[in-house]
């Protein structure tokens, strides 16, 4: 009874593939558009249910799916858009943190004026901009995808012709949009009016850090993603989320700039965890604590870890949906 | 929704439960909270572990500090983990009493704290008690670790009055940041999508009273440090056990204020909460 089960998920997921091409438009596969025929895609778990999707248009080209992308970004920012008040409170208690923690770096920059390479401008710099760009990359706090596994209504992201990881990725980018307009900018203009701060003097930081902003937002949406998807296999992702939110806060450099480690320490956690990508590179490519070549070089690793944390979720995706059971009717 | 007069009851309105029936109440509902929490003994252990783990990297990120200076502020690192150890003590205990308070805002937007009002129970004991978080056992048996260890090793000169106020600082800590978190809780009365604003004020509170006063400044450091009256938690009784005066230049006594500022606090909540439950007006079905 296993055997033609798994033939037939094996078969099925091949196709799945094809369909998931052609519906991100990156190749229009003329097999899909000759046939134009109903792909069967399985899902569960060798049970033996089989549900339809209907190919999508022959015309599926580059500009669609960017369309559609856009489209899917555009109603992720209007969604948190919405939470205004929400986002007001966010905003002065992310002020309040940053007097806190600014205070602390100055007091350990004391007198000799600067610590672990940082001097107080750049100490100030990086806690402000760090404290707006703690809403932006959203370490915590997101828990759609875990809640919409347990509940069932996964199901629903799995009938849409485009592949969840996308179009998660591109609510998660509207809602960085958003954020970037109501939390990254009060406390970055609330602190220079109270502290000295460093700004950036040369003119590759500004898209630099730009793109290391944007880098940090997909590989923080591409671990969240990692964490939620742990629902497939565990009914309670607490431990995965407790775990995640101990070392994404610690490990980012949210606490304490990560050059306050000893070196050792810090090129391994740069090079063989995804966690300085998130904070700390962006706010160091910000600070130009390092020369333009070794600003480039961090906003690579970012890539790299980006690339290889957003392949993952593509390849977790797959495996979860041959084993996903929806409850109920 | 404050006098729901016409809702059935057991016991006509006016007339107390008699206090050992409501005790019994109480422990029913703690007791249910206990066999729920442990239901699910896998889930139990990891936030065990997780909670404490929070306070580990809290007390951590003080030590890579002193891996970078040698000072903070004027304080050498034993010193400072006096302080630590005092906030974080009182902070956990009080997160594990009262913490769960902070769930407010979503109980006022849901209606659930309707059916807290209707119920013969006071409302601030059952929403305690409705979740009280075991879980963070962990983390308030750490912080009391960290105090015992701070204190074990900062070479205080023991005197009768030092012993005494090493025993009542963190119990005026846990009064003093429990009426923290139920007085920002109270926020939620008047602004039901006040979010997360409280968190600036209960952990902000925590984060600054982990640090000596001296580090901060200007009117930031005049707001939480006396304003709120933060710096009663660790930085005055940590300087009156270690025999420092205030470079502040309170008195010496600053330090035994910290019961008196405690109970101030306790007040404040009080009126804070009365109030805010008159204020309630439910957002209804």
């Amino acid at each position: 009874m296993a055997s033609p089960g798994a033939r037939l998920a094996s078969l099925a997921h091949g196709d799945v593939t094809s369909l998931e091409i052609v519906a991100l438009g990156a190749q229009p596969a003329g097999k899909v558009a000759r046939s134009g025929t109903v792909w069967l895609r399985k899902e569960g778990n060798g049970v033996g249910s089989v549900t339809a999707t209907v190919a999508p248009a022959t015309e599926s080209n580059v500009i669609l799916w960017f369309r559609t992308f856009g489209a899917i970004a555009g109603s992720g920012f209007r969604r948190y858009a919405t939470y205004r008040q929400a986002a007001v409170a966010g905003a002065v208690t992310n002020t309040v943190f940053g007097f806190l923690r600014c205070y602390v770096l100055l007091a350990v920059a004391g007198a000799a004026g600067g610590a672990a390479g940082y001097d107080r401008e750049q100490l100030a710099t990086f806690v402000w901009a760090g404290q707006g760009l703690l809403a932006v990359v959203l370490l915590w706090g997101w828990t759609d995808l875990a809640d919409r596994i347990r509940t069932g209504e996964v199901a629903s992201d799995l009938l849409r012709p485009v592949h969840p990881v996308t179009s998660y990725l591109a609510t998660d980018l509207g809602r960085a949009g958003w954020a970037g307009v109501s939390r990254l900018l009060p406390p970055v203009l609330v602190g220079p009016l109270f502290f000295d701060v460093h700004l950036p003097a040369r003119w590759p930081t500004v898209p630099l850090f730009v793109t290391s902003v944007l880098l940090a937002v997909v590989l923080s949406f591409g671990c969240r993603f990692l964490v939620n998807a742990t629902a497939y296999w565990l009914e309670d992702v607490r431990g995965p989320q407790i775990l995640w939110v101990l070392a994404s806060g610690m490990l980012a450099g949210l606490y304490f700039p990560l050059p306050f480690l000893p070196d050792a320490v810090y090129l391994a956690l740069q090079f063989g965890t995804p966690f300085p990508s998130l904070l700390q590179i962006p706010l160091d490519v910000l600070v130009e604590r390092d020369s333009t070549a070794t600003q480039v070089g961090l906003v690579a690793v970012q890539v790299g870890w980006a690339a290889a944390v957003l392949a993952l979720c593509r390849l977790v995706q797959r495996r979860a949906e041959r084993r996903l059971v929806v409850q109920g009717g | 929704m404050a006098e729901p007069v016409a809702l059935p009851r057991q016991r006509p309105p006016g007339r107390p439960r008699p206090r050992s029936g409501r005790l019994a109440a109480y422990r029913a509902l703690l007791g249910a909270q206990a066999r729920s929490q442990a239901a699910y003994r896998t889930s139990f252990v990891v936030d065990l572990v997780g909670n404490v783990g929070a306070t580990v990297f809290d007390v951590v990120t003080v030590l890579v500090i002193f891996g970078v200076t040698r000072e903070l502020g004027g304080f050498t690192l034993r010193e400072t983990l006096v302080m630590v150890g005092l906030s974080t003590a009182a902070f956990a205990t009080a997160d594990l009493l009262v913490g769960n308070i902070e769930r407010l805002p979503r109980y006022v937007r849901t209606g659930l704290f309707d059916a807290v009002l209707v119920r013969p129970l006071g409302a601030l004991p059952q929403l305690l008690l409705m979740d009280l978080p075991l879980r963070k056992v962990s983390r308030a048996l750490f912080g009391l670790a960290v105090l015992v260890v701070a204190v074990g090793s900062a070479g205080i000169d023991w005197t009768p009055g030092r012993v005494a106020l090493v025993l009542l600082a963190p119990l005026a800590g846990v009064v003093f940041f429990g009426s923290v978190f139920v007085a920002t809780a109270t926020v939620s009365f008047y602004w039901t999508e006040s979010g997360e604003l409280a968190n600036s004020v209960t952990y902000g509170g925590r984060d600054f009273t982990s640090y000596p006063v001296t580090v901060f400044d200007g009117w930031f450091r005049a707001v939480f440090a006396y304003g709120m009256g933060f710096a009663f938690v660790s930085y005055q009784p940590a300087l009156a056990l270690l025999g420092r005066a205030d470079p502040l230049g309170l008195p010496a006594w600053a330090g035994w204020a910290a019961p008196a500022v405690a109970l101030v606090a306790a007040a404040l909540a009080a009126t804070a909460w009365r109030v805010g439950v008159r204020h309630y007006r439910s957002t209804g079905s």
